[in-house]
């Protein structure tokens, strides 16, 4: 086999195993440890009001960040605006990655659309990166709302 | 609380310059299954002009906002009356974005090959077929993710709005 066709199969491998993962983990809604969450930002209420426009969900808050060039962050708009819409005292903000670049390097986000779920004190308790499901919100949200 | 939802993308003045117009989403994906055989057709003749052509497909849908894309043209053209209408539009910023990396991509790629650099031509073609590839089989954009990991690493360019909470 030539060389050139050789790599063509191992970058489309390479390529096949990553999307596969990708597919797998995507969306997944983990809860953030709370060590690491503190470690970046020692601050609890890091991600307060005047980062996010507005004030904290009496409940949860879900925090998104989008880029220009993201095409799944207008579905993670519609899950989580439906959910705020559906739950009493849950705010969602949707914040533009670019410029809110301090924060995005601070809360380590490498990715849009990624969401946080911050309790009622502003700490983050879960995260997703990618289109999160919507009962997957709902229970970040109830874990959320007891830690707070 | 019903809180009204600020959507940063949508207000936001980095996010969407000028409204455009939205678009079939599976046009770009099928585009991006063409580019991935004519990558692989690349790889294996390492044929730089061929790569060169890539990288002319790949200028036109960029600078038009997709609306002189080739491939577009294909899939519009015999593609797309077979299928049934798209369930939702997509904004064409990130395909748009995606060209423009793989048109980056591609003219690196076709210079090494027609300078007779082939190690640069394979990995800068292989590159371009990895995010082809990813595009076309699962729907995912690979340079609007290193977008983002770009940002991050640049230094700040613009002063942010953002200040820790005291």
């Amino acid at each position: 086999m030539n060389p050139g066709l050789l790599v063509a199969l191992l970058a489309l491998l390479a390529a096949s195993a990553f999307g596969l993962w990708r597919k797998r983990t995507d969306g997944r809604m983990r809860a953030s440890d709370p060590r690491r969450a503190a470690a970046e930002a020692p601050n609890e209420a890091l991600i307060g009001e005047p980062a996010l426009g507005g004030p904290l969900g009496e409940r949860a808050t879900l925090v998104q960040f989008s880029s220009a060039f993201c095409a799944p962050c207008r579905a993670t708009r519609v899950v989580l605006a439906k959910v705020a819409e559906d739950v009493d005292g849950v705010a969602h903000y949707d914040l533009d990655a670019e410029s809110h670049l301090d924060l995005v390097r601070a809360l380590g986000i490498l990715r849009t659309p990624t969401t946080l779920v911050l309790d009622p004190a502003g700490r983050e308790t879960a995260r997703a990166g990618g289109v999160p499901r919507r009962e997957q919100v709902l229970a970040a949200v109830g874990t959320a709302a007891d830690a707070g | 609380m019903a809180q009204n939802t600020p959507t940063a993308a949508d207000t936001d003045s980095g996010a969407q310059r000028a409204p455009k117009q939205f678009i079939d989403p599976r046009g770009p994906r099928f585009g991006a299954a063409i580019t991935t055989v004519v990558l692989i057709v690349v790889l294996a003749t390492g044929w730089g002009w061929l790569l060169a052509a890539q990288a002319v497909v790949f200028a036109l849908s960029a600078f038009s906002d997709l609306r002189l894309s080739p491939y577009g043209a294909i899939y519009k053209r015999f593609v797309r009356p077979r299928l049934a209408p798209p369930t939702e539009l997509e904004n064409p910023a990130p395909p748009v974005f995606a060209q423009f990396v793989g048109l980056g991509f591609a003219v690196v790629g076709s210079f090494a090959y027609l300078a007779g650099w082939d190690v640069l031509a394979v990995i800068f073609a292989a590159f371009a077929l990895v995010a082809a590839f990813l595009n076309a089989a699962f729907d995912f954009c690979l340079g609007c993710e290193v977008y983002l990991l770009m940002h991050r690493a640049a230094p700040r360019r613009r002063p942010v709005d953002y200040r820790p909470a005291a």
